[in-house]
């Protein structure tokens, strides 16, 4: 199963610093994440030091929201990737396999 | 209980226009704000304002104020807009002669006092590490994240059409709830859910299904014809997000919840000039189809200092791509990006990357290079767009589209300013309307 089929979310960007919202369809599948997503993993994933990623939580809303320092190589004024602000970032997380 | 109504007309500068006309003709609104500054939008326009004195803002304030004045002028709905950038004086003289020319009889009022570039020199800059005049002629622009003063000293003056530089995004839609409402400056919780509104409705069609739609799992209806958001706002801050009927897209919990936390770090502390606002409590609760009721934010008193973004020359970029595609695509990408690597060893290139983007499929039957160097002189980054480009009669077989880019890095740094240093004013001026 990959996260995509239980969650959805979306990147924002200020500066170097990335952040992914990760949002449960059904209230049931929540703990999962909870348990599943840790900043560790969601770290690994992406290709980014473990100590860079911060992750809150708002169970009311079902969701988690993962905040990764140093993420967007300098951020969207100098970074020399095509897509400087991270967008795809949230898609490339729920490719993630549980 | 009375509420008020207030509409997002653009989220960034180049946002569509035809959904805030329909706003302003159909929306009964009290307020549109136009948010359409980016971190860096401002120092490309202290560029333009150093290249021509009368530029400066926003190139499509014109634009936007003649599509929907004149719906405006009818309904009563007051403009708040950052359009002014790096010249609101300039952007509201340019709104005075729009404002004149369609015959409409409107108050136009600047708000200035966030450009700091007098002042920013012995700043310390977060991302350096050393004070702002180090970077000498590279220095551009300094702009504080202004908040709701300047913006509700021109409403309560009686200006239809409010023009501001660098504010706090927000603050644009807060401002008018503290001018409506009467609320104080000191309410924390009533300035947290003000500020919720603003940050639900600034990026315009990112809470109506725009950003949003991927097929077959979140399915937005007609997003071909998008509709803008409005928040229908109580006196108490708590506020129910929508749309107008007729008009594509969606507004659900599932899209509230995306925008609740887009661009958020900590969502117990979003840190604004006027209020350090907590959003982890909200609720978010679909009352009707397309309505989404949002309650819970909350708020504590700022820090008394605001962020300054300073905009400095950071180099040039220079770029090039080209298509490689059907038998043996990746293999001959692969040897384009090796040549490139040789041809530019000895340039003087601070950083670069090559990509082969299309390579990690399973059997790729196209990929497209891509080359991108950061570097200290235009010559240099122009040489590595050229290389790309030389590509197609020295490169590997049957490469084709290419593209390039060569353009100056403004880059962005910030610093803190205790807001004492940042006066801010409202400029009202009577229309003079043109001799009949």
């Amino acid at each position: 199963m990959r996260l995509h089929d239980l969650a959805h979310g979306r990147t924002g960007d200020k500066g170097d610093v990335s952040n992914i919202s990760v949002i449960a369809y059904r209230a049931e599948d929540f703990p999962r994440l909870l348990a599943d997503l840790t900043p560790a993993r969601v770290a690994a994933h992406l290709g980014q030091p473990e100590a860079s990623v911060t992750r809150h939580v708002l169970p009311q809303l079902q969701a988690l929201n993962f905040v990764l320092r140093g993420a967007l190589t300098g951020g969207v004024t100098r970074s020399l990737a095509l897509d400087a602000h991270g967008k795809c970032l949230s898609s490339v997380l729920l490719d993630m396999d549980l | 209980m009375t509420t008020i109504r207030i509409g997002a007309g653009a989220g960034f500068q180049g946002d569509r226009i035809g959904p805030a006309v329909d706003l302003a003709e159909r929306g009964g609104l009290d307020f549109l704000v136009f948010e359409c500054l980016a971190e860096r939008t401002i120092a490309l326009a202290q560029q333009a304002r150093l290249a021509d004195p009368a530029a400066g803002f926003d190139p499509r304030l014109e634009r936007r104020l003649r599509a929907v004045l004149p719906a405006c002028a009818k309904a009563g709905t007051r403009i708040v807009t950052n359009m002014g950038a790096a010249h609101p004086r300039a952007a509201a003289a340019r709104a005075r002669a729009v404002v004149a020319e369609l015959g409409l009889d409107l108050k136009v009022a600047a708000v200035t006092g966030d450009d700091v570039l007098d002042r920013i020199g012995g700043q310390v800059l977060d991302e350096t590490g050393r004070p702002a005049r180090d970077l000498g002629a590279r220095l551009i622009s300094a702009n504080a994240y202004i908040g709701v003063g300047g913006i509700v000293a021109a409403l309560a003056q009686g200006a239809d059409i409010v023009i501001c530089g660098r504010a706090s995004d927000p603050a644009l839609f807060l401002a008018p709830l503290v001018h409506h409402f009467g609320w104080a400056m000191d309410d924390w919780t009533r300035l947290g859910r003000g500020t919720l509104v603003g940050h639900l409705l600034e990026c315009s069609a990112q809470i109506t299904g725009g950003y949003f739609a991927d097929p077959g799992v979140k399915d937005v209806p007609g997003l071909a014809h998008l509709g803008f958001p409005l928040a229908e706002v109580a006196e108490d801050g708590t506020a129910v997000i929508t749309k107008l009927p007729g008009t594509g897209g969606l507004v659900s919990r599932a899209t509230c919840t995306e925008q609740l936390l887009y661009e958020i770090h900590d969502p117990a502390r979003y840190m604004q000039p006027d209020v350090i606002a907590d959003f982890s409590g909200v609720t978010l609760d679909q009352i009707g189809p397309d309505r989404v009721r949002v309650a819970g934010a909350g708020g504590q008193a700022p820090s008394g200092l605001l962020k300054v973004s300073v905009g400095y020359r950071d180099g040039w970029l220079g770029e090039g791509q080209i298509s490689y595609a059907g038998a043996n695509c990746v293999a001959r990408g692969e040897l384009g990006l090796e040549i490139l690597d040789e041809r530019l060893r000895e340039a003087a290139i601070l950083e670069r990357r090559g990509d082969l983007i299309g390579a990690q499929a399973e059997a790729p039957r196209e990929v497209r290079l891509r080359y991108a160097a950061r570097c200290a002189d235009r010559l240099t980054a122009q040489s590595v767009a050229e290389e790309v480009e030389a590509l197609y009669l020295c490169g590997p077989a049957a490469g084709g589209g290419v593209t390039t880019t060569l353009r100056e890095i403004v880059a962005i740094a910030s610093t803190l300013m205790p807001a004492g240093q940042v006066p801010v004013r409202a400029e009202l001026e009577e229309v003079q309307h043109a001799p009949a």
